[in-house]
Formats: structure tokens, C-alpha cells, sequence
């Protein structure tokens, strides 16, 4: 029999990163624009709410490897079908691009890296520049990402009402 | 399973998902500054230096004419009681550090600038980095990034005249009555005809942590050990301490004392417009020896941001707002001048 829902250790990959993804955005956006003592606050927030999320995305691709998960509604036209699952490939590739990416610019910055862990690039300014770009570009594409992604699965659960919000569900499964 | 929703009802929940997606976004875009009151922000520091100076592609939006050096220091173990970090016993440590003078015009003539800076980056042999970045003022006139961009503001060079407007800057120091201690030095501020004997200073204050974890607030300098010898009041040459320092080091290294002011009770650690009574006690934490200098900006420092909260463990920031203030503008410089070396080849 096919799964109705992800399996619970996929749930809670899906709602931990994504509070942490959320929370990265925020502080990301909002640290690049702030002077005050709240930046350097919000500068370590960063660095190591990034490291946690490349940790969990290691962990939540072998996760989508190994369980199976359910699969979509039988009634969904074949455009949604590629939408879902091209929305979904760009998701993974961000969450594993981003942190990266921060990992990458550090080094190529000069930078001194958390923990001291090696650089990723050698230190080289133009290098830096195209990184640094690419980590904030790459952070509007995925807030973006994630905004069409929670308005799809509003629509599944408020509106087509077909079982595909519940199957993510952080809970308990919600009778029917 | 529940049924599709259609006619009424699905335009309702429809419309309610629209407006929650709207309000991410919005707190989103609010976040970012791009709605709301106008903030002042690194960029907003950054773009006044350029409006003020010109835009020279490829350099450090401030302190932009320099040169890069390198050296050691030699740790004398009496901070060491003070403060974990290695770099206060490690007997030789690491240094790459850049000269520059003050101003966001890297072809200003080197006698026409009253301020200069000493930025050093130590590399102990634990794997971390200290970075700092000194300037010959003690003080600042004010002890807010806010109050730092009126200041900036209120030197914009006259168009007629090329220089500050002086009833614009008198208007301001006299709002600024903390601005005391500095206008004082700018008073009393004799240049020296070298980078050699010139004092360098943190500015703002740090936290060491001792090995109990306890707090012990400093500021540090950075004195000449080469004995003082006025600049000269008439100078030709634009690059007269580029071209000293290289003259000096031709012929040996170069010193300085790195000293250690302990702040008492009750002194400023978060407002770098107060000084320190005189007599606050000073611990010698070593000797900086400067022996290579490199070709105008070339070398190791070229590429690197001098963030002064690049700290090492033993070291933290206080919460003095301009330091917080100097570590995102020297980002936003750092991120440009990036960008100016990818996209046009632009380099120093």
C-alpha cells in the first residue's frame, strides 16, 4: 500500500527547517541592512543557524532518498504535477546551495570561518564578489520559492482540500 | 476526504491565502528596509563617502590610499593574566597589517590628512585571527552612528571652497557638546613626518576574558618607539609617507609599544567620544615589529576586510554602537569594492 503521509522523521526535518529557513531569510535580509549592535548579533545568528541547516539538509536528502513519500493526487492535471515537482528539486538545490554558498564566500573573503573549519576556496577577491552575489540573489529566489510553496499547499488544504497539506502535517494525523 | 471547494467559499479562502502570502512578504520586504522609515544603513554610509569623495573603482570606500606591510609581534606575557587569546603569549606571532591615511580619496597628498590608520591582522599559531583597525585619534567626537553621519554630513566639502563649510562644522560641534575630548586633540594635534612615530588607538573599547571568564575592559595603542619629528609645514611630495616608511624600512624594522589602558568603574566602555581619566593603570602586551612593505596597494592587506570584530576567543566587543556600526560599513565597503574587482577589473 502507498503511504498516506511522509514518515514522521521527514515531518519533523520539513517543520524544523522550515522555521529555521524562515528565520534565516529574516536575519539575512535584515542584517545586511542594520548598523546597530544588533547586526553583529545577528551576523553570528546567521553563521550558525546556517551551519545547523547544511547539517539537516545532509540529513533530510538521505531522508527523501530511503522513505518513499506519498504520492500526489491522481486528480492533479500534469502541469501542477511538473510544477510540485520542479518547485520541489529548486528547494532542495537552494537549501543545500545556500549554506554552501555561505561556507564558500567566507573563504574566498579571507574570512576567518566558525569553528574553525577549513576554507572551502582559496582567498580571492573577484571570486568572493560573484559568491556573495550569487548567496544574495539565490536568497530572494528562494523566499520566493518558499512563498509559492506554502501558498500550494494552502491551496491543497483549504481549497482542493485532497489530503496533500495533511500528509505534511506536524501533528498527529488529522482524521479525516 | 473532504470535497473541492467551489463558487463562494473558494474565492473567500482563496483571497485569505493571497493576503497571508502578502503579509510575508511585506514583514519580508519591511525587514529588509526596503518599506518603513528610512533607516541609516551601511549603504546609506558607504554612498555619502562616495558623493563626498568621488567614485575610485576597486578601493576602500574610506582610508582608500594605503599600503600594506608585515611584520610580528612579540608577545611580553604581562597581558596574559588578562585575556585567553594566544596572541598575548605566543612569543612571535604573525602580522600583516596597511598604512593608510584617512578619507575616501585614494590620491589625496599623504600631508593634507590629518587622520591615519594602522589595521593589522595577528595570526596566532591556535588557527585564529585578530583583526583591528587604529587610528591617531583617541576619541571620536561622538558616540553614535547616527550622530557619526551628521558629523560626516557636516564636512561635506563646500563645492566653492573644496572644504568643510566652517559655521556648518562649528553648528555641529556645538550641538555636539561630548565632541569636547576630540576637538581637544584636533586642537593640540601635532603630525609627525612619518608613520613610524605615530600613535595608533583602538578607539573603542573590548572586553579581554581571563581564564575565570572575567570581564576586563581596555582600550589599546599602539606607541612609536621611533622618536617624534614634526611634519614639516610645507610638503611636495603627495606620497611623502609612502615613501618614508619605504625609506625607513630600507634600513631596519620598525616598532611600537603595544599598551593596554585598563578602564576603572564607571568609565565610558561603550562611548567612544569619552576618554579615561590619565591615570588609569597600562599593561605592555608587546612589541609590534613592522620589516616588509609592499608596492602601493599590493600585498597580503589589499584583499582583506579589516572588521575590527574579527576577534579571537579571549577578546570581545563591547557594545559601543559605532564599533558595531564601523564592522557593517567595512562589510558594505568590502562587498562594493568586491564587486567594482569582478565586474570591471578594478583594483588599486
Amino acid at each position: 500500500m502507498k503511504p498516506v503521509a511522509f514518515h514522521p522523521l521527514a515531518r519533523l526535518l520539513h517543520w524544523l527547517m522550515a522555521v529555521l529557513i524562515l528565520a534565516m531569510l529574516f536575519v539575512g535580509v535584515s542584517m545586511v541592512s542594520d548598523l546597530s549592535p544588533r547586526h553583529t548579533w545577528l551576523v553570528s545568528l546567521h553563521k550558525a543557524i546556517g551551519l545547523a541547516l547544511l547539517l539537516l539538509v545532509l540529513v533530510r536528502i538521505g531522508v527523501r532518498l530511503s522513505l518513499a513519500p506519498p504520492p500526489l493526487p491522481d486528480d492533479m492535471p500534469p502541469v501542477q504535477r511538473w510544477a510540485a515537482k520542479a518547485s520541489h528539486l529548486l528547494l532542495y538545490g537552494l537549501m543545500l546551495a545556500m549554506p554552501v554558498l555561505g561556507w564558500g564566500m567566507q573563504s574566498a573573503g579571507g574570512y576567518p570561518l566558525p569553528l574553525q573549519l577549513p576554507a572551502l576556496l582559496p582567498h580571492d577577491l573577484p571570486l568572493y564578489a560573484l559568491l556573495r552575489q550569487a548567496h544574495g540573489w539565490l536568497a530572494y529566489v528562494l523566499f520566493a520559492t518558499v512563498l509559492l510553496h506554502l501558498g500550494a499547499a494552502l491551496v491543497h488544504g483549504l481549497v482542493r482540500r485532497d489530503g496533500v497539506l495533511r500528509s505534511m502535517w506536524p501533528g498527529p494525523l488529522p482524521k479525516n | 476526504m473532504s470535497t473541492p471547494l467551489h463558487g463562494r467559499p473558494r474565492a473567500l479562502r482563496l483571497a485569505a491565502i493571497g493576503l497571508g502570502l502578502t503579509a510575508l512578504a511585506t514583514g519580508f520586504a519591511y525587514a529588509a528596509g526596503w518599506i518603513g522609515a528610512e533607516r541609516l544603513t551601511p549603504k546609506r554610509f558607504i554612498d555619502t563617502f562616495e558623493t563626498q569623495a568621488g567614485h575610485y573603482p576597486g578601493y576602500r570606500k574610506n582610508h582608500a590610499k594605503g599600503l600594506c606591510v608585515s611584520g610580528y609581534f612579540l608577545s611580553s606575557g604581562q597581558a596574559a593574566s588578562l585575556s585567553t587569546a594566544r596572541v598575548f603569549n605566543q612569543s612571535n606571532v604573525a602580522v600583516i597589517g596597511r598604512f593608510a591615511i584617512g578619507g575616501a580619496n585614494p590620491h589625496s597628498p599623504d600631508a593634507s590628512v590629518p587622520t591615519r590608520s594602522l589595521a593589522l591582522q595577528l595570526s596566532t599559531d591556535d588557527g585564529q585571527q585578530w583583526r583591528t583597525g587604529m587610528n591617531t585619534p583617541p576619541v571620536l567626537a561622538v558616540g553614535t552612528p547616527e550622530a557619526f553621519y551628521q558629523q560626516v554630513l557636516a564636512m561635506s566639502p563646500d563645492p566653492a571652497t573644496g572644504k568643510p563649510d566652517p559655521a556648518r562644522l562649528q553648528a555641529f560641534f556645538a550641538a555636539h557638546p561630548e565632541s569636547a575630548a576630540f576637538r581637544q586633540w584636533a586642537k593640540d594635534y601635532k603630525a609627525s613626518d612619518s608613520f613610524a612615530s605615530t600613535s595608533y588607538n583602538s578607539i573603542n573599547a573590548f572586553a579581554l576574558i581571563d581564564a575565570s571568564g572575567k570581564a576586563h575592559y581596555v582600550r589599546w595603542s599602539l606607541l612609536p618607539q621611533t622618536p617624534f619629528s614634526a611634519l614639516p609645514a610645507k610638503v611636495d611630495d603627495n606620497d611623502y609617507l609612502q615613501h618614508d616608511l619605504r625609506q625607513r624600512l630600507s634600513q631596519g624594522p620598525l616598532r611600537w609599544t603595544l599598551q593596554l589602558t585598563l578602564a576603572a568603574a564607571g568609565d565610558a566602555v561603550d562611548d567612544p567620544s569619552q576618554p579615561w581619566p590619565a591615570q588609569r593603570p597600562t599593561v605592555n602586551a608587546g612589541t609590534l615589529v613592522l620589516d616588509q612593505v609592499d608596492a602601493a596597494e599590493r600585498g597580503a592587506c589589499r584583499d582583506l576586510n579589516f572588521d575590527p570584530l574579527i576577534l579571537p576567543s579571549g577578546i570581545r566587543p563591547s557594545a559601543d554602537p559605532i564599533l558595531a556600526a564601523r564592522s557593517a560599513a567595512y562589510s558594505e565597503s568590502f562587498n562594493r569594492r568586491s564587486r567594482e574587482a569582478a565586474q570591471l577589473g578594478a583594483r588599486p
